[in-house]
Order: structure tokens, then sequence, then C-alpha cells
């Protein structure tokens, strides 16, 4: 995707300007747009793997060690240099990106998952045991939903640390709002561009966060029941 | 999409090449950079988090405060405020907007742990020392900072893990650093520039897995036997830790 600029007669240089938004509309819609898209593809795909991985960590608690310290290990590893280790790889598309932005929100999402289910208490383990639960049955109906506050933690975190990250995508050209910022410091610092871009992705970060919440409250109301 | 023929192999050669070492603006120049910035951060980052988090423990108030600067700072995409910050120094491109955008990302795990290390100190410590007569700051100075000094030490590695990789950013901005060879590498092209790309990398991500081992061992050092064991990752409360990603 390319993004065009268009500049009015404004010696001004201010930090912020409806005009700029005005003219650019589609142009920052599309950089929303991919930016909310690479998050929430990301997110997804974390989750997908990040779950099955907890739950290895889980009920084969030697695993755990391993899982936890790999996973460190990548998310010690600095942005730039990971994107850096994948582009030859995949080449400079969306794929790259989307390849870093999952191993890090990786980390995030097993440890809490993994911290969830360990809070699982025993006598509640013991008792389905005693009801007859198979290992399956307990994962499903007793385990994964009291370990649910802490899975919902753990994507919240990886969600808005993924939406500030995106931008580093830059590099490869996939940056979605972060390719605003950009292009606004080479734009001799237009300030408008690198303001209303980096207003939008802080702005995309809250609403994905309340979203989570709302769905959250949704799926667990017993929590909101017992705060109350 | 252009993918690189033999990227490993590649980079190989490329760190072999010593004139890529030396050259003006070669790795070692890169690295100079990278670490004078990165320590200018931490130092300043340090300065600013270590006095108000103490303080703030020592009163007991503004837990809040500290989760929500962490909170927010979590939310603010590094190169965003890499570019905005030489606005408003309005003083160009020099390192003083880079100093001082990653000293901002080095201040909440500092902030958290001076805080969380006054906190957790024994009450009872807390009352002795008054009941033995020590005034405010007394206490401060000779009971709660050494008790504080292994959480000092955590959120000193995880700020100082945080900067290094941070800085790579700086090259974004024209700020220097080890970023800047990868940088390069891609304006090259990854077909051409494949090695290069990925002996940037190396360095980058080798650097910050050293400051974290080298810096953990301090922490370890500075810790009193008896509190190593059976402290779980206390030194890295969530928000903090949770910022770790540049």
């Amino acid at each position: 995707m390319s993004f065009r600029l268009s500049y009015r007669a404004d010696p001004g240089n201010p930090w912020f300007s409806w005009q700029y938004v005005r003219d650019n509309s589609d142009t920052i819609l599309a950089a929303v747009r991919e930016h909310a898209s690479l998050t929430g593809r990301a997110v997804l795909i974390a989750v997908l793997i990040a779950l099955p991985l907890s739950v290895l960590a889980y009920w084969f608690r030697p695993l755990a060690g391993p899982i936890l310290a790999v996973s460190g290990v990548v998310y010690t590893i600095p942005s730039l240099a990971l994107f850096a280790f994948i582009a030859p790889y995949l080449g400079t598309g969306a794929t790259t990106v989307l390849v870093g932005l999952v191993l890090y929100a990786l980390l995030l999402i097993v440890r809490n998952v993994v911290a969830g289910l360990n809070q699982v208490p025993p006598e509640v383990r013991e008792a389905a045991e005693g009801m007859g639960y198979g290992r399956w049955r307990r994962l499903f109906r007793i385990d994964l939903p009291l370990a649910l506050p802490g899975i919902v933690t753990g994507v919240r975190l990886a969600t808005v640390s993924t939406v500030a990250l995106v931008t580093v995508g830059v590099l490869v050209g996939h940056g979605g709002l972060g390719q605003l910022i950009f292009a606004g410091f080479q734009n001799n610092l237009y300030k408008a561009e690198i303001m209303t871009a980096a207003l939008l992705c802080v702005a995309l970060a809250v609403v994905l966060d309340l979203l989570l919440i709302l769905v959250a409250r949704l799926v667990t109301p017993w929590s909101t029941r017992r705060a109350r | 999409m252009t993918v690189a023929a033999n990227p490993i192999g590649q980079a190989i050669t490329w760190i072999n090449d010593p004139l890529n070492w030396t050259n003006p603006g070669g790795m070692l120049d890169r690295l100079g950079e990278h670490l004078t910035i990165s320590a200018l951060a931490v130092a300043l980052g340090c300065l600013v988090a270590w006095p108000l988090g103490l303080w703030l423990g020592h009163l007991g108030r503004g837990g809040g405060l500290v989760v929500l600067i962490s909170n927010a700072t979590l939310a603010i995409p590094t190169l965003a405020l890499l570019t905005i910050l030489p606005v408003v120094f309005a003083s160009g491109f020099g390192k003083t907007p880079v100093v001082v955008a990653l000293a901002v990302f080095a201040v909440p795990p500092l902030l958290a742990n001076a805080y969380t290390g006054v906190r957790q100190v024994d009450p009872e410590a807390r009352d002795a020392a008054r009941g033995m007569g020590l005034s405010s700051a007394q206490l401060l100075r000779r009971v709660e900072l050494p008790l504080a000094v292994p959480y000092l030490a955590a959120g000193f590695r995880t700020a100082a893990v945080q900067v290094i990789a941070t800085a790579a950013l700086a090259s974004f901005v024209n700020g220097g650093g080890l970023g800047q060879i990868i940088r390069t590498g891609f304006g090259i092209g990854i077909a051409a520039g494949g090695g290069q790309i990925v002996a940037g990398g190396v360095l980058v991500a080798g650097l910050a897995l050293l400051a974290e081992v080298v810096l953990g061992g301090v922490e370890r050092l500075v810790t009193p036997k008896p509190l190593r064991r059976g402290r779980q990752r206390l030194g890295r409360p969530r928000p903090a830790d949770a910022t770790g990603s540049a």
C-alpha cells in the first residue's frame, strides 16, 4: 500500500490539524485498518498457539520450565532484531511482521495462562476427580473456566503491546499507523501527521482493551456478581 | 517478494570482513553509539525514577500513580515518542531527544520496583527503627533503602535491557546505534543485504541478552542470600514487565 500526502499552505506546522485529517482520510483509514487487522490476526494466532502450550506446561510440569524459558528468551530479543532475523527468509511482506508479533504475544499469554491454571484450587481439582471427571472434561469444565481471569489478563497485555509493536513493522513497509509516523518524520517533521497517527495508535489500544474487558465480563458473569 | 539466498552464510561473511568492524559507521562505531545512548538514557531514568519511587514508597502513597504511569507507557508506540521528541526539543536530530525518549521507557520498571522495594519492607523493621528514634529521613536512608536494594537492582536490569532493545529503533530517526546496521542492510535490499541484516540482528539481540545475563548476575550479587530463594520473580512486577517489548 502507498500513502499519499497532500499539503496545504500552512506555515505553522501545527500539532494537530483537521485539514490534514480531512484531506488524508483515505490514507489514515487504510493505515488504521492495516494496524487493526495485523493486531487482531497476531493476537488470535498467538492465543491459538499459547493455549495448547500452556495446557502442556500445566499437565506436564517438567515442560513448564523450558516453555517459559524459551518464550522468555524470544521476548528479550529486541523487536528490530527479530524482524531482521525473519525478513531475509519471509521477504518484506506483512507475513514477516505477523510472525514477529505472534512470537512476542506468545510469552505474555503463556505466562498468564499458566499462572491462571496454577491458581485453580487443589480442592476443586480433587473434587472434580472424585466426581469421575477425566483429564479432558476437567480441563474444559473446571480448569479453563477457572483460569479465565489469567487468560483475559494475558490477552489484554498482549493486545495492548502488539498495537504499540506493529509500528516497528515500518522496517519492512507494513507498520500500519507507524507508516504514517515515519512518513511524517521524513516529511520535514510534519507534526500533524505524526500526532494523528500516534493518537490513533493509543486510541486503538484503549478501544481494543475496553472491548476485551467487555468480553471478559460477558464470559465470566460470576466475577462481577461477586465483586458487588 | 524477495528472499535472500543464504542469509546465515552471508551474515558470517559480512561479520568476518574486518572493514565492517573498523570502518567509520562500522560495527565498533555503532556499538559505541549504542552503549553511550543506552547508558545516558538509563542514568537519566534512574535520576528521575528512583528518588520519586523511593519517596512515594516511603510515604506509602501514589501506588495508583505508579501503575498508571506503567500502563500508559505500555500503550505509547516507541516510534511515536522517538519521532515526536526531536520536534519538542527543536534541537534537530542530536542525541538528546533520543536519550530522553529512551529514558521515558526506562522510568516505569525503575519507578515500580523502587516503590515496591520500599513498600515490601517488613512493617516491624520500620516500627523498630522508629522506636529507636530514627527520623523519617533516617528511616528511609538507613532501613528502607538498604532493604530495597534487590528490587532496585531488578528494576535496573529490566530497564537497562529494555533501553538497549529500544535503542535499536533510534536508527529510524537517524540516532545511530546498532540498529543502523540493520537499516542499512534493508536499504541495500534483502537479496544483497540479507547477510548484513541478519548480522545486525545478531549484534542487537546478543547485546540485549548479554545485558540480561550480566545484570541478572549483579541482581543476584546484591540480593542477600536468605532472600534469593522463594522470591518468585518478584523483581519483575507485571506492569513493568509488560513494557519489555520495544
